[in-house]
């Protein structure tokens, strides 16, 4: 691997991290549904050609085949688009996948608004949501190089199915390379006692960062906490700093309903109820428009984030 | 295959019919037409061709069986029971609460069960991805797998279809039950599957229609498919729903069907139970 912050694009350290992992496993395939180009996987292609299948354009098929590799004992690390993983395989995962036990890697990119010109076909705002409700699955969402490559190690290590949102153009990295990630965990990338921002993947962590300085400068002293597992929720967490700040607003990319701030929120209103904002998607669907302009259109930025932070600790 | 072997298996497809419809008797109630459909084909790959091991389910190189069409479940329990992968006694719990024997198939819950199914459509994908890894694994076990002809309308069928032939997957060898009747009517009234082998063969499959009742016709055409080492094959079987049982027999209905007490003896009575 290349040194972590040297990455341009998410979708090679992914690509990269698979290498990495074959290497030493002969049971890693990786499978892709003619996305192997966008999704970065054509690397591993090349590296190990006889364990990347390609499914075409057949999205069931192909989590339904990898299923079968895995009954096998094979690992199988799946990816498209995350609107098709979540939306067009989710029988076929929901059932051949986690009910049947089988140790499937599902992968999707594109997250939420970066799906940018594909427009709302595309733009998978629902996956979270939708794959939140399957049992025991893991969920997660990385923000950054250090994060993704991590995790990845992390979901390989793991028995049992996992949904992984991969954002796949470009790259940050936020994290020191021997900062450490554990499935379930989420990290406090500052600290804070007034209000905490709980966020996760690529988009919203780099926006709450952002907000949290904005914060600072008005004197309002926030946590921010990056929640890459949407499940296992890291409750433990969520208690500890919903005590320690009183008040708490989640940012994601994608629905509100359903998603991180549902999660935090179904915990803290049945334990501990505290006061909440969800940064999120309102219940519309997704269009085209650059990134920027996508963020606006759906409040998925730091000044939202701010307003929401401030108007809780007013009260 | 010599009339001893044929007359063999008659007679274990007899005990197969007779443990199945005790097992769905019991309970009252399940899907008997699509299990009395595939008893032929059942009983010919577990007696006469499949090496598998009751003592170790999860045998490495065994062959492996996806039964796609998941509901007819409890015609492959009676055989699974019959060979020793678990006890007979387990028959008899079918559908109960807390059994090892569910109306679908589950591969976490039976010895012998390779894949888990019932959301039609996807057993065969699973199939693909298990010829795959016995490729990867260079193991020279074989795959089968039975779908169902209302099945067969599920598209994902058609996906696996063009994947297994890219992959040329000449290990994998599917059966189709053609009984021409689905839950609400006539296939051919539902939605049509018209000559299906056509379809399989256009798809790049290796494609046979036999009598699937046929002991002689199934173990002429699995010799045949087993010759093709680049593309997987497909045996059409010509069958009839309910097949063998008196209250089920060429009926429409048979799919999920209450089963009666005196359904029951009259079923085992022409079926000869008790009878060598």
């Amino acid at each position: 691997m290349k040194k972590l912050d040297t990455y341009a694009d998410m979708r090679a350290v992914y690509a990269d991290t698979l290498i990495e992992i074959a290497k030493d496993d002969d049971k890693v395939v990786v499978m892709d549904a003619d996305l192997m180009a966008a999704n970065g996987t054509k690397g591993f292609k090349d590296a190990y050609p006889d364990r990347m299948i390609n499914a075409g354009v057949a999205e069931a098929n192909m989590v339904g085949v990898a299923a079968g590799l895995a009954s096998q004992g094979f690992i199988p690390f799946a990816s498209t688009f995350g609107c098709f993983a979540a939306r067009r395989a989710y029988d076929q995962f929901f059932l051949s996948a986690n009910y049947a036990k089988q140790n499937v890697k599902l992968v999707g990119s594109d997250p939420g608004v970066t799906a940018q010109f594909n427009g709302g076909t595309h733009m998978p705002f629902c996956d979270i949501t939708l794959m939140r409700v399957i049992p025991n699955l893991v969920v997660l969402d990385p923000c950054d190089t250090v994060s993704l490559h991590k995790l990845t190690k992390a979901i390989y290590e793991y028995k049992g199915p996992v949904y992984m949102r991969l954002h796949r153009k470009g790259a940050t990295t936020i994290y020191k390379d021997d900062q450490e990630f554990e499935i379930g965990k989420g990290v406090v990338i500052k600290d804070g006692t007034d209000v905490t921002l709980i966020a996760n993947g690529l988009v919203m962590v780099t926006e709450a960062i952002k907000a949290e300085k904005a914060l600072a400068a008005e004197g309002i002293s926030a946590a921010v906490i990056d929640m890459h597992t949407i499940k296992p929720l890291d409750e433990a967490l969520v208690a500890e700093y919903a005590k320690k700040t009183g008040a708490i607003v989640t940012c994601e990319n994608g629905q509100k309903i359903g998603g991180l701030g549902g999660a935090v929120s179904e915990y803290l209103s049945e334990n501990m109820p505290t006061l909440m904002k969800r940064v999120a998607v309102d219940d519309v669907f997704g269009e085209v428009g650059t990134q920027d302009y996508l963020q606006e259109r759906f409040g998925l930025t730091s000044e939202k984030i701010v307003e929401a932070a401030k108007s809780l600790v007013k009260k | 295959m010599n009339q001893e072997k044929k007359q063999d298996l008659q007679e274990k497809a007899r005990e197969v019919r007779i443990e199945t419809l005790k097992s769905i008797g019991h309970l009252g109630v399940g899907h008997v037409g699509g299990a009395m459909s595939i008893v032929e084909v059942l009983t010919y790959l577990y007696y006469a061709e499949m090496n598998v091991n009751p003592q170790e389910p999860r045998m490495n190189d065994r062959d492996r069986l996806v039964l796609s069409k998941g509901h007819a479940g409890p015609a492959l329990y009676s055989i699974l029971a019959m060979k020793g992968f678990f006890p007979k006694e387990w028959l008899l719990t079918l559908n109960q609460g807390g059994t090892n024997l569910p109306s679908h198939c589950d591969r976490n819950r039976t010895p012998g069960i390779d894949m888990t199914t019932g959301s039609l459509g996807q057993g065969l994908s699973a199939a693909v991805g298990i010829a795959l890894a016995t490729r990867l694994n260079k193991t020279d076990n074989r795959v089968f797998a039975i779908i169902g002809d209302g099945e067969s309308q599920e598209g994902q069928n058609w996906e696996a279809a063009m994947s297994a032939a890219q992959f040329k997957l000449g290990r994998l060898i599917a059966f189709t039950d053609y009984n021409k009747m689905q839950i609400d009517g006539m296939t051919e009234d539902i939605m049509d599957l018209a000559a299906l082998e056509n379809k399989w063969e256009s798809f790049g499959w290796h494609a046979q229609r036999i009598d699937g009742h046929d002991f002689e016709a199934l173990a002429e055409a699995v010799k045949r498919a087993k010759e093709e080492t680049d593309r997987p094959s497909m045996i059409v079987l010509d069958t009839i729903k309910g097949k063998g049982c008196s209250f089920a027999e060429n009926k429409l209905g048979s799919h999920n069907m209450p089963v009666s007490a005196d359904d029951l003896k009259e079923a085992l009575a022409a079926l000869g139970e008790g009878e060598n």
